[in-house]
């Protein structure tokens, strides 16, 4: 734990660097694309409101400067699998963007899509010497979470304050000043495969480039699609994707549940092409061209041509219809949707205020989607769209980029985690010199 | 129909679009501004700095350079818009133009750019008959030189020359130089050229005997005698010797004392005006009045 806390700061010390510098890249590794964008922080002070004009969901104060999205290699449900592949793809991304950005960036900031998240809700709760709730205090109350066993191999990801409560009044977003007795406190943990951590570490570092900070796809691309009456009211975010299908669910501007459906787009084209007895690129492109999940009588007379350059004059002149093709997406798309609805039910999702169900991601495209998602995850449901930022160009506008764009936000305006507070004094070692010092710090 | 055995076209190779490591590596190195500005300023700055020193470094070199650039100048300057071919004199007599040419000696044609017109000026300027002159370049190839000549008013006659004098006291010429068209007033003694204003003055107002003028003489340095073509001498004092002679005029026109057998006229003292009569006047003056008086010249 204490080595987790060490590397989460260090990653916070690199993104103020990066802030100081005014220039971060933003890295999305997706099992279908790997999205690079370039941000510039003209004011590292941050925005400051004048009357009237707010925040602009705190994207004022940085600007897209590079965009480039290539085609992923060597992932495989948001996992690197092959890290030469992987390298290189970053490589190109990373390329392209400097160079639309002709600039140079050193920090990045990237995205895990898959790795198996598991969500956590923690509690704590300490008794206040003082009366008032001191920043130290909430140090302490954050420290004295329980951690449970997160297993062989896991590593955290994200822990975030999401509630503080204060003898019997609960729902306070900033506890400091508050008097009372009690102090406690409902954590969110996220935790994540760390095997996928090392890999990308070990990509990125290939890449001469510093991490500057680690996500979670399905919390940014939240972030980015839930407006922001839904993160307040409850809402969840499905982030159909190419090799996963991330779940986030947000309530009062925090995320509470994360989870990976670790099947996607990629899934429904293995599918065409197992069916049809197409290649892959072409049953993608018949997928993105013709697809569908919701046939009528139309698509039976719309023949699609499955050209091919095999030799073999009868597999090169096949044709299938639209309604074929339907056929074929339709289960996987329902299995994935079954598959969330699972997800969501097993995480307590029906309880929460509101049932608003937001779809993007790349495979939310999909004509029909909405009105089959309706139908599995309940009626609530539309598509989303990434908010719009200073600079982005149109090519990256679309729900397919929601995670990047979610990331460039976190980039600008990051969640308060655990490890933005100090360590309590009685947390260090006894005899320790940090120990003494911290305490004359806090008393004097 | 094809053979079985019919040789398919190569597929083409899947291209792959990552950049090299060191493609990308480079990349990121170009894209760094302290680099960029190294290899866009520094080292070309370097490299001229250091060829610029190894080329001032050899003397050889330099002479060369040098030369070259004497060279270019003088191939600039030979063009033949700044030739000048023909030099003009306005306002001088053909005597001083001809001077003029002498004193500058110019071979043309010449480069406008070695001659110094001031220099010029200056040299014509020290000619004597010369009060001031203009030296231009016009278009063309022509130098122009207006010269204002100094006007000859009284001729002044020293023991080794007869000169001519402007109004200023200033030399213009040797007399013989000059055809003078009409005769001058003659003035003659040491520093009578630097009252040459009085000297005039004198003449003017002794018109009504201008005829009988033969000249002024400056004596000592501080006086002038006028001199009557029949040797009378008017001694006129230091101060005021224009209102001393107009008193003696005065004097000629109620007496005509210029008429009578007088050798002098001594106004030195003006209350005082003492005449000096010719010898044999001053002896019919004894004569008439019954004294006599010896010679004094025989007795000392």
């Amino acid at each position: 734990m204490s080595m987790l806390y060490q590397s989460q700061r260090a990653m916070r010390a690199k993104r103020q660097e990066a802030m100081r510098r005014g220039v971060m890249a933003i890295l999305d590794i997706g099992s279908h694309k790997i999205s690079c964008l370039v941000l510039r922080f003209d004011d590292p002070e941050g925005f400051r409101a004048a009357e009237g004009v707010g925040a602009m969901a705190g994207q004022s104060n940085f600007r897209v400067i590079g965009a480039a999205t290539t085609r992923s290699r060597g992932v495989k449900f948001g996992e690197i699998d092959a890290m030469q592949e992987t390298e290189r793809a970053i490589r190109t991304a990373v390329q392209a963007a400097q160079k639309m950005a002709n600039t140079r960036v050193d920090h990045v900031i990237a995205s895990l899509a898959g790795a198996r998240p598991r969500s956590y809700g923690l509690v704590g709760e300490v008794s206040l010497q003082t009366g008032t709730v001191s920043e130290d205090d909430v140090a302490r109350v954050l420290a004295a979470c329980d951690v449970p066993d997160l297993g062989e191999g896991r590593e955290v990801l994200h822990a975030q304050p999401v509630n503080f409560a204060l003898d019997h009044r609960t729902g306070l977003a900033d506890p400091r000043s508050h008097v009372g007795n009690n102090l406690s406190v409902d954590m969110h943990l996220l935790s994540v495969e760390q095997h996928a951590i090392e890999a990308l570490l070990h990509c990125i570092k290939r890449c001469d480039l510093e991490l500057a900070g680690l996500a979670s796809s399905p919390y940014v691309s939240g972030v980015s699609s839930l407006v922001e009456d839904e993160q307040e009211l409850g809402a969840a975010c499905v982030d159909l994707g190419g090799g996963t299908t991330g779940i986030s669910v947000f309530i009062k501007k925090h995320m509470i549940f994360a989870d990976t459906v670790r099947m996607g787009g990629d899934h429904v084209t293995s599918d065409i092409s197992q069916a049809l007895q197409i290649p892959t690129s072409a049953a993608e492109r018949i997928k993105t061209r013709f697809g569908g999940v919701v046939a009528t009588g139309m698509d039976d007379r719309e023949m699609i041509e499955l050209e091919a350059d095999t030799g073999d004059w009868h597999h090169d002149r096949r044709r299938v219809s639209r309604a074929e093709l339907i056929g074929v997406m339709r289960p996987r798309v329902e299995e994935i949707l079954e598959e969330v609805r699972a997800r969501l039910d097993a995480a307590g999702f029906e309880h929460l205020p509101s049932q608003r169900i937001v779809l993007t991601g790349g495979g939310s495209q999909v004509p029909g989607l909405d009105g089959l998602a309706s139908k599995i995850l309940g009626n609530q449901v539309r598509l989303g769209r990434p908010l719009r930022v200073q600079g982005l160009p149109q090519s990256a506008c679309g729900p397919a980029f929601s995670a990047c764009v979610g990331l460039s936000l976190f980039a600008a305006y990051p969640q308060d985690e655990w490890w933005d507070f100090d360590v309590p004094a009685d947390r260090y070692p006894a005899r320790s010199l940090k120990r003494a010092v911290k305490w004359f710090k806090d008393n004097w | 129909m094809q053979p079985l055995n019919a040789t398919r076209p190569a597929q083409p190779q899947s291209y792959d679009p990552s950049p090299s490591i060191w493609s990308y590596r480079f990349q990121r190195l170009w894209l760094t501004p302290f680099f960029r500005r190294l290899i866009s300023l520094g080292v070309p700055a370097f490299f001229m700095i250091l060829s610029l020193g190894w080329f001032i470094s050899d003397d050889e070199q330099m002479q060369g350079l040098t030369e070259s650039v004497a060279e270019m100048r003088r191939e600039i300057e030979g063009r033949p818009e700044f030739l000048l071919n023909v030099m003009g004199i306005e306002g001088a007599s053909p005597a001083l133009s001809e001077t003029i040419r002498t004193v500058l000696s110019i071979d043309f044609p010449i480069s406008s750019f070695d001659l110094e017109l001031v220099e010029v000026k200056a040299r014509i300027e020290d000619i004597p008959a010369v009060l001031s002159a203009e030296v231009r370049v016009l278009s063309g190839g022509y130098l122009s030189v207006v010269v204002a000549e100094r006007d000859p008013v009284v001729v002044w006659q020293r023991r080794d020359a007869i000169v001519l004098l402007d109004q200023t006291g200033a030399f213009v010429a040797d007399i013989f130089e000059r055809d003078l068209s009409a005769p001058l007033p003659m003035i003659a003694g040491e520093g009578a050229d630097l009252v040459v204003d009085e000297a005039l003055a004198l003449i003017a107002s002794a018109a009504p005997i201008s005829d009988r003028l033969q000249g002024l003489v400056r004596m000592g340095e501080r006086r002038w005698d006028v001199v009557m073509t029949d040797g009378l001498r008017i001694l006129l004092p230091e101060a005021n010797p224009v209102r001393t002679l107009d008193r003696v005029l005065a004097l000629h026109d109620v007496q005509d004392v210029l008429d009578r057998d007088v050798l002098r006229i001594d106004m030195r003292h003006p209350e005082r005006p003492t005449l000096q009569l010719t010898p044999d006047a001053l002896t019919e003056l004894h004569r008439m009045r019954g004294t006599f008086i010896s010679n004094g010249d025989q007795n000392g």
